[in-house]
Parts: structure tokens; C-alpha cells; sequence
């Protein structure tokens, strides 16, 4: 049988000093994980969460974005009628041709000015979005230069609140409305008319992209197949899901950073573990040796040391979460490196995040306390009663 | 005749401290029976402790055999003889050494950890040995809240708590004050007498030899033939 645990609690509890310094060093190594961590599960969150899953995207064959996408009209005109496209209540296609570009704006956080999504939509467009729903103002009017703004850039950008003004194309653009969608990246984009954003930017015949509603998921594969397969029309058909879900990948330059500070730190932790470890262990060198005397086997002895290790690094593990809680729920925006424009999305410290953090902090344990229990295990009798 | 439960040949132990070949102890032969109490004395470096601390198994003999209860220690490997001490032997030492974070009832409940007993039985246990010395009232006390005699008298009760045939002792009376000193061997002398425990004592104090029903006298890693006392020794 092992011995107690109370044993290594209560020698945890005795040295409080090292061991909250040593917690505070493991604490500080998860909390740059999770947070790096969180920022890319707010991130995920917000893409996955996105899209319909009975639109699909076209945009010009070789282009991974509406942004760099080249979509004739002409296109859109051809394929629009194409079998397994839904219709609405009046029997028109469920298809629209949009026009993305970015204009930038200054908010609190970037007063040199952050990149925003702007997307010419028709009434079509709205349509296809019913996930976006009013929370103030109204629709943008077709034909004027009005603009209808998501939640996240409203929250964001003091100058699109309802009623401002905004400048870009060829003029002064209304806030007219605010929208809010369930499907988060969507709330970080304004919409306006497609024709009026095309005459300002000069981009009446070449758009972005087209978003189409397939009947059902059946309809929705033989349409991607059928658009993928013209070679006249030279389009690349997703789903709109798809499209979201690589978005993702903004996120990883902050979560490949995040986890490589994190592992230097954790090497600096490791370290602290292991001498913090090694002074227990030289302390307790009598303990050792009487423990030894009472019967504990060597294995006992190392095992009882690596738990010690390892309450130090769980104390730590819950430290470091503690410590990165308060950015849960958090909004904040990252350049989005598919559309080139900011994406705003909340931090998330989910309960799986948390379990990385702890299973981190554990590894951190782990190493930093293996060599002192072996070390603790290895001493001779006589030589550990002796030591003073 | 009683049965022999300690008995050595030829036991020798040398070692190298700093380059020098040191001789601890040299051939020597011993056979304590069980129900003895038998003292060990001799100077201070003489072998006394060397000796004890091969009959417990806690050091290896250079050569020379050690049969303790009829195992041959020898041929034991650690695992073998942590189970085998944890069984059969007590050992109290001079400074005591009690688990300072653990109270007396867990200090001397630790020894059962590694019987089959469950956690009640074990408290049980621990709580009887400690009133045998004397120690009932004190169950939740931290060694640093106890004198320097009862902390030695815990460790007797973690000694003796698993019931073990021999109860081997270190200079146990060499850190307390004469009445701690006399309180200690009176209760190591009980044990023996009136629980049979077969206690071997190592002591470079007369007045602790006189509890002892035989005494062996070791000097410059030399037991002695009995009876014979080293040069000079009063």
C-alpha cells in the first residue's frame, strides 16, 4: 500500500512559500496556453457555427475567398436557373449575386483603422440569410447609399452606430439598420445594395461570389457537382459551411505562437517543479530513510514523491485556469486572413480547454518530479538516516 | 533451551570512507534467543550500530552470514526484506524520527499501511499501541507538540504496532533528559518481560545496560567473547 496522501498534502501545506511560487510558475505556463487556446476556440466557435447547410458558394475557380474572387454576371446568369436551386414564396431562384470588398474603420481598440467586410447583396441576398434578424433601424432601400450593419461592427466601430455615417466608394453611406445573426461571423460584416456598392466601385459586370439554396441535401451535392464540372463557367462550388469552417485557420498563427511560448515556459516550470522536488526530497532525507526502515519499498518512496510533484502541478493547473477565466466571453477581433478583413468573436474557456490546461500542468509535474523521486527512491538507507 | 531468533557468522563489514579501508566490524558471531534482551555496548565507533543495523537488513555485509528468525537475510532482495522487516522487526531510533506532518496516531499507524488491515482496524491498532506506552491522550498530537520522551515513546508504538518478533534499538535513550531515559527503558523492559519481545539494545550508557538480561560488549569492531568487557571499560 502507498503511503498516505495526507503525507504529501501536509508537506505541500508546510513549505507554503516554494510551493505557491512553484504553483504561480506552472499557473502563469497554462494561462498562456489556455488563453492562446481560447482564442482559437472562440474562433472555431464562431466559423463552425456559421453558414447554412443547404447554401452553397461559388467563386471563381482558384480563388479560396469572395475577396480575391473575379464572378462575371454573366455567370451568375447562366447558372441561376439550374435544377435543385430552391425558389422563394414568388417562384424566383433562391440565388444571389453578391460583391465583397473591405473598407476600414477606426474603433476604440484600432484607431488607426481595422479592415471591415462590405457585402452587396440584393433583397435575394437577405433573403437567403434569414438568420440575420433586425435589432434596430431597418433594411438598407435599393438604390440608395444606405448600409445595414451587424452587431459585432456596431459594438466595435463607434462611427456604424444606427444613425451615422460612414465614407467610402464614391460617398456617404447611412447607418440604417442593425442585424444579428445566430451565425457569429456573419455579424462582422455590413451589408449594402449590390448595384449602388458596384457603380461606386466600379464593378458592375465583375463581382465576388454568388450564395445559392439548394433543396435539399441531395440537390445540394448534385449542384456542387454540376457547377464544379462546367467547364464553362469555371466556378468553385462549397458549401457555405465549408467556406466558414477554413476561416478557422486565421487563428493559427496565435495558437502555434501561444503554444511555443507556452513550451519554453513549461521547460522554466519543469525546472522549478524539479528543484522545488529536489530540495523536498534533500530535506526529507531522514523521512526516507525511515519510511525505508518501516517496510515502504523503493517504488512506494518514488511514487510518493511524483504525487507530491503532481498536487504541486494540479494546484498549479487550477491556478493557471483561474487566472485565464476572467477572458471567457471576452469579444475581441483578429484579421482574418481568408477575407482580409476583422473578424470579431468571443474567448471561450470551455471545460475541454480547462482539461488541456490541467493535463498540461500535469505533464509539467510529471517531468519535473520523476528524477527527484528516482532520486528518492535510490538512496540507501543508512546514507538517507544520516543525512541531516 | 529457547529458540534462536538472531544469529550471525562470521559477519563483517568494511567499507571505504574518504580512500581509507575501514573495518566496522570483523567476524562477528552472535545468537540471541527469543525472549532475550540483550545489550550492545562498546564506544562510540566501535561497530555496535554496524551490527544492528545488518540484524534489521538496512545495510549488507561485506561477508559472513546473518540469520534472523530463520530467513537467511542474504539471499533477500530489497522488495523481500521491506516485506520481511515491515513484518518481523521494530526498529526505534535515537533522534526518534516521527513524520513530522503526520500526528502520533498516523505516525504509528504507518507501519499497518502495508498489512492487509482496513482503515479502522488500523486506527484501532495504532491507538492501542500508543496507550500500551502510555500515550492515550496524546493520539492527535504533532511530534513537535510532544516532549522529546514521548516522541519516543510513539516511536516505540510505531515500533511494536505490528506486532513484530524482535524490537531492535538504537541508542534510544541518547537524546532525553534521566527521567525520560528511565521512563523508556522501563517501558522497553515491559515489552520484553511481559510481551515477550526479543529486544536487542545498543547503548554506550551502564545505567541502560541494566535493564537488559545479557549484556555483549563490542570494541574496535570486535564483539567480544561474553562476558569480556574492552580495556578501560568500567
Amino acid at each position: 500500500m502507498a503511503i498516505p496522501l495526507s503525507y504529501n498534502v501536509r508537506n505541500l501545506a508546510v513549505r507554503k512559500t516554494t510551493t505557491v511560487m512553484t504553483a504561480l510558475g506552472i499557473a502563469l505556463t497554462v494561462a498562456v496556453l489556455l488563453a492562446a487556446f481560447s482564442l482559437v476556440e472562440g474562433l472555431r466557435t464562431t466559423f463552425e457555427g456559421s453558414g447554412h447547410p443547404l447554401n452553397v458558394l461559388l467563386t471563381r475557380k482558384g480563388s479560396d475567398s469572395e475577396l480575391s474572387s473575379n464572378f462575371p454576371r454573366s455567370v451568375f446568369n447562366d447558372l441561376k436557373f439550374k435544377q435543385g436551386i430552391a425558389k422563394n414564396a414568388n417562384g424566383e431562384p433562391l440565388a444571389s449575386l453578391e460583391m465583397v470588398t473591405v473598407i476600414m474603420l477606426s474603433s476604440e481598440e484600432f484607431p488607426e483603422g481595422a479592415n471591415v467586410n462590405v457585402r452587396g447583396v440584393t433583397p435575394t441576398g437577405i433573403e437567403i440569410r434569414e438568420d440575420c434578424r433586425l435589432t434596430s433601424g431597418r433594411w438598407f432601400t435599393p438604390g440608395r447609399r444606405e448600409v445595414t450593419v451587424g452587431s459585432s461592427v456596431a459594438k466595435r466601430y463607434p462611427t456604424a452606430h444606427l444613425g451615422g455615417k460612414l465614407k467610402f466608394g464614391r460617398g456617404e453611406w447611412d447607418v440604417v439598420g442593425v442585424y444579428d445573426s445566430v451565425q457569429a461571423a456573419r455579424n462582422s460584416e455590413m451589408m449594402v445594395d449590390l448595384n449602388q456598392a458596384a457603380g461606386d466601385f466600379e464593378r458592375s459586370e465583375v463581382l465576388s461570389s454568388a450564395l445559392i439554396r439548394a433543396t435539399d441535401e441531395v440537390a445540394r451535392q448534385a449542384l456542387i457537382n454540376d457547377l464544379e464540372f462546367d467547364t464553362r463557367l469555371n466556378v468553385k462550388a462549397r458549401t457555405e459551411k465549408e467556406y466558414y469552417a477554413l476561416q478557422t485557420s486565421s487563428g493559427d498563427l496565435v495558437k502555434y505562437l501561444g503554444t511555443f511560448v507556452a513550451v519554453i515556459m513549461a521547460v522554466g516550470s519543469c525546472f522549478a517543479a524539479m528543484n522545488t522536488m529536489y530540495a523536498a526530497v534533500a530535506r526529507r532525507s531522514k523521512e526516507i530513510g525511515t519510511l525505508r526502515v518501516l517496510g515502504f519499498s523503493k517504488v512506494s518512496i518514488m511514487l510518493s514523491f511524483l504525487i507530491e510533484s503532481l498536487l504541486l502541478s494540479i494546484l498549479g493547473g487550477l491556478l493557471g485556469i483561474l487566472l485565464v477565466m476572467p477572458l471567457n466571453g471576452i469579444t475581441t477581433g483578429i484579421g482574418n486572413f481568408v477575407t482580409f478583413s476583422e473578424v470579431a468573436f468571443k474567448l471561450r474557456v470551455s471545460p475541454e480547454i480547462m482539461m488541456r490546461g490541467m493535463i498540461f500542468a500535469l505533464f509539467m509535474g510529471a517531468f519535473g518530479g520523476l528524477l527527484p523521486a528516482f532520486s528518492a527512491a535510490r538512496k540507501q538507507i543508512l546514507t538517507a538516516l544520516r543525512q541531516i | 533451551m529457547s529458540d534462536v531468533v538472531i544469529k550471525t557468522r562470521n559477519l563483517t563489514k568494511e567499507y571505504i570512507r574518504d580512500e581509507f579501508h575501514v573495518v566496522a566490524l570483523k567476524d562477528a558471531e552472535i545468537e540471541v534467543h527469543r525472549g532475550d534482551f540483550v545489550a550492545l555496548m562498546g564506544p562510540s565507533g566501535s561497530g555496535k550500530s554496524t551490527l544492528l543495523h545488518l540484524v534489521a537488513a538496512m545495510d549488507r555485509p561485506t561477508s559472513g552470514e546473518i540469520e534472523v528468525l530463520g530467513s537467511k537475510l542474504n539471499g533477500l532482495n530489497d522488495g523481500a526484506i521491506a516485506r520481511w522487516r515491515n513484518r518481523h522487526v521494530g526498529f526505534v531510533f535515537q533522534s526518534f524520527n516521527l513524520i513530522p506532518v503526520l500526528t502520533a496516531l498516523e505516525n504509528v499507524e504507518l507501519p499497518l499501511k502495508l498489512t492487509h488491515l482496513k482503515k479502522g482496524e488500523r486506527m484501532q491498532h495504532a491507538a492501542t499501541a500508543l496507550k500500551l506506552v502510555g500515550l492515550g491522550d496524546r493520539l492527535g498530537h504533532f511530534p513537535r507538540q510532544l516532549s522529546g520522551g514521548q516522541e519516543q515513546r510513539v516511536a516505540i508504538a510505531r515500533a511494536i504496532v505490528t506486532d513484530p518478533d524482535i524490537l531492535l534499538c538504537d541508542e534510544p535513550t541518547g537524546n532525553l533528559d534521566a527521567k525520560s531515559a528511565q521512563e523508556v527503558l522501563s517501558l522497553l523492559a515491559k515489552l520484553n518481560k511481559e510481551h515477550g519481545k526479543t529486544v536487542v539494545l545498543v547503548t554506550h550508557d551502564p545505567h541502560a545496560a541494566h535493564y537488559a538480561s545479557k549484556v555483549r560488549y563490542i570494541d574496535k569492531g570486535e564483539l567480544l567473547p561474553d562476558g569480556t568487557k574492552p580495556e578501560g571499560w568500567n
